[in-house]
């Protein structure tokens, strides 16, 4: 018996999204599913119920039947109170059967309960783990890179002027200058977005490897000169020291004054959001410029900051709408329904419309909060790091230093005797030794040292000619030779000649196969 | 005074042979580099005839005549390709001239030495012999391999690290009798001794080292003529020698690490030999199929694409190919195609190896890129065109811990668009280990001998 999927129409205020669209609802009955659509489900985000129909959706307009008969329901919000029906979307829930939407489990213990209380299972959106085998999962980067772009369109809106600098008969105008805070996938949509209308874009982010990312897009990346790496797991951010805040925040406060428009995505897992732009910055703002604040539901990047609304602070515009990607319902729901179907998908290999919850699969695991009507919250955590730690060139061979330094940790103990070892055998050497061999050893040990600088800076193309080239003046053991071929003993002078001999073949061969190899060496 | 003047000139000389080393940094300063050694070289001779007051001019005329001719005769025959042999022919020269002059040192009579001195005296003989003793047979053994006389194939013996140990310990045995006898025939036997067990364990060191770390073995040989000469240095109480020595020594030394770390393996496993022997034994099952391609499909998406990378290996040395790569190279750039090449540190037999090739058959220096600079490029790449190149081409390095060659770095080829790899067959590399990126998706195999495709494919490019 196929399990029925059934998408309610949402009904918190303001939200037009829909958990799935004509298009998805297809693909879903592909998988075996018979689909249940409640009327004027997607209507917000322009999807009629004929639509459904004819994707071959059933249209059901009683929500309780709705719930009741469905085996699986997708949603976009976590269940709440349904003011039409006076009871919560949590007790409609058949039991036993599986809820998939955004659920937010660290912010909503109690609703958690109430799930598990209905034996249900429940796959959180939000919990996917971000590792690149889910990203076809990942409903929060679709939907912030919605957000991202939606937010530099509310700020084009409320900002008196282009985004384009232009020349025209009628007068210059300046082109905008954007800070991004945040370089994750909505601050990166958003940059995108922002250059796409010709501003002038520079990001900020604390974590350096999205350095490229945010230099692909086109914007300029902000630095600070405080060395310190805020790559958290899961590809989020972490909480810095207080010395690197001072420095970020003394940068902001710089950039505020020059910057027209100011885009905030800034968030720490399971905290409020930090408090980046404060109102000094503000008032250091030029009248007309705008802030987008996108951490407006976590408590906002800027203090004047009100969620859900748009305030003015002396001339400055402040928005802190919390709902960018429902403001992009269409699009927002077609990725968003896409996403769910690869999960469904996932769910269901056999194609044979009955999901299983696999919880030995890194992905569902990290993604199903109550497993059965057990709370399976929070999950273990995934090991693999979301962006691979990008290494410039040079410091490689430090990273290599690094990996082998846990094992030298334990012998450094050994390598200090060794080398206390070495130093009393050098001077007990330097005791005895007559002062030439001292002499000869400082010459020695000096010239190794500018060998190692001197060999370091030689380009990797030149390695050969640099082996041939150190071939020929290693014949300069000749000069041994000569200083012996003085005595008469014969022995001496046939070694000592044909010494002579190959040590100058060797300058020869080395010094002249070096000139026709360098003589190659052009440029275009 | 004319020990003083000697002095001042062999400084100059050491200043002169550091400054062309410095020159090798860039290949604009390159040339006048290699002139600076020319110079310090010519200046440090004379010096030395003037301190040695013309002895035996007429066998040091004779010996530099006869070996500046065969010198010279090398290295206008020497093909590129065949660079790796010369070189170590040429260390194979340093260590023989070392151990004869350690050795007619000995012979010669010197002064009377009391004590300690007479210890250090001999030890610096002993010491010069034996590294110059390991270095010649070493490179002999090398020069061999490279050369394809002697199998490339790693001879492993059982229990051969406890044989290189026990030769090494039994050196130091002789050792300690060499200095004990007073200097004469007892001392020489003593000597010819070691040189015998010394030569052995150089041959035996490099006959235990695979074909694909024949770069860090011609490295490290470099390196060993470098402590040889500055070894004969002390001996003689010559101070240029020992610079020089040590400069050569240091050269070699990080050159070896540098292959060592290109191959994310660490200088002694690769000098304690054994590798390539062992039957690649990879984890992971590879899926997907193999593509076979035609030269006229490559021709195609080489005249459709817009950003192409070269990435030659050994097989281009081997099938000379590097001409008619560079003959490929300007009549796409002609097409509007930017053209680049990626070289593997370790790629070929010899540090730098495909940059002389390259060079050669005059590919501009500043589109053939490293490693390092290229890889993040391969994103934005159209095609990739990977001709006789296996292990650092190999997906597996990275994405397979149980790859023997996990962890080395390789160009992430596989992440442009379209791969073709010019091979021979599907033959693993000289890892022994087998290439997923042969099976991926996006890769398209042109089979055949490197030379006869890349030949073909630029018949194909002129014609079209």
């Amino acid at each position: 018996m196929p399990m029925t999927i059934a998408v309610p129409r949402e009904i918190r205020d303001g939200e037009r999204r829909v958990a799935a669209t004509p298009e998805t609802v297809g693909q879903l009955l592909k998988l075996g599913f018979a689909v249940n659509v409640e009327t004027e489900a997607g209507v917000r985000a322009s999807f009629d119920d004929d639509a459904y129909r004819a994707a071959g959706a059933q249209i059901v307009s009683d929500p309780r039947a709705l719930w009741a008969d469905a085996d699986i329901v997708i949603k976009v919000r976590a269940p709440e109170y349904h003011p039409a029906l006076g009871v919560s979307e949590t007790s409609l829930l058949k039991a036993g059967a599986t809820l998939i939407s955004f659920i937010w489990p660290a912010q909503n213990a109690a609703l958690l309960e109430q799930l598990a209380e209905r034996g249900a299972s429940v796959m959180a959106m939000d919990s996917v783990p971000r590792i690149s085998r889910a990203q076809k999962l990942d409903a929060l980067s679709s939907m912030a890179n919605m957000a991202g772009y939606r937010a530099v369109i509310e700020a084009a809106q409320h900002f008196g002027r282009v985004f384009t600098g232009q020349i025209t008969a009628a007068g210059k105008m300046p082109p905008a200058k954007v800070m991004v805070i945040g370089a994750g996938v909505a601050g990166l949509a958003a940059i995108g977005a922002a250059r796409g209308l010709g501003a002038i874009v520079r990001a900020f982010d604390t974590r350096p490897e999205v350095e490229q990312q945010v230099e692909s897009m086109g914007a300029e990346f902000l630095k600070l000169d405080v060395e310190e790496e805020g790559s958290g797991a899961g590809g989020y951010a972490k909480q810095m020291s207080a010395k690197f805040i001072e420095a970020e925040m003394a940068l902001f406060a710089a950039q505020a004054k020059e910057v027209d428009i100011i885009i905030t995505t800034a968030l720490i897992p399971g905290k409020p959001a930090p408090k980046l732009i404060t109102a000094a910055m503000v008032a250091g703002m030029r009248p007309g410029s705008v802030i987008v604040d996108m951490a407006a539901e976590q408590g906002g990047n800027c203090e004047l900051t009100q969620p859900g609304v748009v305030a003015a602070v002396n001339g400055v515009t402040i928005i802190g709408y919390t709902d960018l990607p429902s403001r992009m319902a269409t699009q927002s729901s077609q990725l968003y329904g896409t996403n769910i179907r690869h999960l469904l998908t996932d769910l269901t290999p056999q194609k044979d419309g009955i999901a299983r919850i696999d919880m030995n699969d890194d992905v569902m695991r990290g993604a199903t909060v109550v497993y059965e009507g057990q709370i399976s919250w929070p999950p273990p955590p995934p090991k693999q790091a979301a962006i691979a730690v990008h290494k410039p060139a040079p410091a490689k061979a430090a990273a290599i230093a690094a990996d082998a330094k846990e094992p030298a940790r334990g012998s450094r103990s050994t390598s200090l005797i060794l080398l206390a070892a070495a130093a009393v055998g050098l001077l007990a050497l330097g005791a005895v030794a007559p002062p030439a061999f001292v002499a000869h050893l400082t010459v020695f040990v000096l010239a190794v040292f500018v060998g190692y600088q001197v060999v370091w800076n030689v380009t990797p193309a030149l390695h050969t000619p640099l082996m041939s080239v150190t071939n020929a003046i290693s014949g300069i053991i000749v000069i041994g030779a000569l200083l012996q071929l003085g005595t008469p003993n014969a022995l001496v002078t046939v070694l000592g000649g044909i010494a002579l001999l190959v040590a100058t073949i060797n300058i020869a061969g080395g010094f002249l196969v070096t000139q026709r190899m360098l003589k190659m060496f052009q440029r275009n | 005074m004319l020990n003083g003047i000697g002095n001042i000139a062999y400084l100059g000389a050491s200043t002169l042979f550091i400054l062309s080393l410095r020159g090798l940094s860039h290949p604009s300063s390159a040339r006048r580099g290699n002139l600076y050694g020319v110079a310090g070289m010519l200046i440090a001779v004379v010096a030395t005839l003037l301190i040695a007051q013309g002895a035996g001019i007429e066998v040091v005329l004779a010996a530099a005549v006869i070996g500046a001719a065969i010198g010279a005769l090398l290295a206008r025959r020497v093909e590129m390709t065949q660079m790796p042999q010369l070189v170590a022919v040429l260390h194979s020269f340093v260590g023989l001239a070392a151990v004869l002059i350690g050795v007619t040192n000995y012979l010669m009579p010197a002064g009377e030495l009391g004590g300690a001195e007479r210890a250090i005296h001999l030890i610096e003989i002993y010491l010069g012999v034996f590294i110059g003793t390991v270095t010649f047979t070493g490179s002999i053994v090398a020069f061999l391999k490279l050369q394809g006389t002697v199998s490339g194939k790693p001879l492993v013996i059982p229990g051969r690290h406890l044989l290189n140990l026990a030769v090494l310990v039994l050196c130091i045995a002789i050792g300690y009798r060499f200095l004990a006898v007073p200097a004469g025939a007892d001392g020489v036997v003593a000597l010819l001794a070691m040189i015998v067990l010394a030569g052995a364990l150089g041959v035996h060191l490099v006959m235990a080292i695979g074909g694909a770390d024949m770069p860090v073995v011609v490295s490290m040989l470099n390196s060993y003529s470098g402590w040889a000469a500055a070894a004969t240095g002390f001996m003689l109480s010559n101070d240029l020698l020992i610079t020089t020595g040590a400069l050569v020594g240091s050269s070699g030394a990080i050159l070896s690490y540098i292959m060592c770390r290109a191959m994310n393996r660490s200088f002694i496993s690769v000098i304690l030999g054994g590798f390539g022997a062992a039957s690649g034994t990879s984890s992971a099952d590879i899926a997907g199929e193999v593509v076979p391609t035609t030269v006229d499909e490559v021709c195609a998406i080489l005249r459709d694409a817009s950003e192409v990378i070269i990435v030659p290996g050994y097989g281009m040395a081997v099938a000379q190919a590097q001409t008619t790569i560079s003959d490929i190279t300007r009549k796409l750039e002609g097409l509007g195609v930017r053209v680049r090449f990626g070289i593997h540190p370790v790629a070929g037999r010899l540090p730098g190896h495909m940059n002389v090739l390259l060079a050669e058959a005059k590919v501009p220096y500043d589109i053939v890129l490293e490693m390092d600079e290229i890889n993040e490029d391969f994103t934005n790449t159209d095609v990739v065109l990977v001709i006789g190149a296996n292990d650092i081409v190999n997906p597996g390095a990275l994405e397979d811990p149980g790859s023997p060659i996990a962890g080395m770095p390789v160009l992430e080829v596989w992440k442009a668009r379209t791969v073709v790899v010019s091979k021979r067959s599907m033959a693993t590399g000289y890892a022994g280990v087998d290439n997923p990126l042969f099976y991926k998706d996006n890769t398209r195999m042109l089979f055949g001998d490197a030379k006869g495709s890349v030949d073909a494919l630029l018949r194909q490019l002129e014609a079209a």
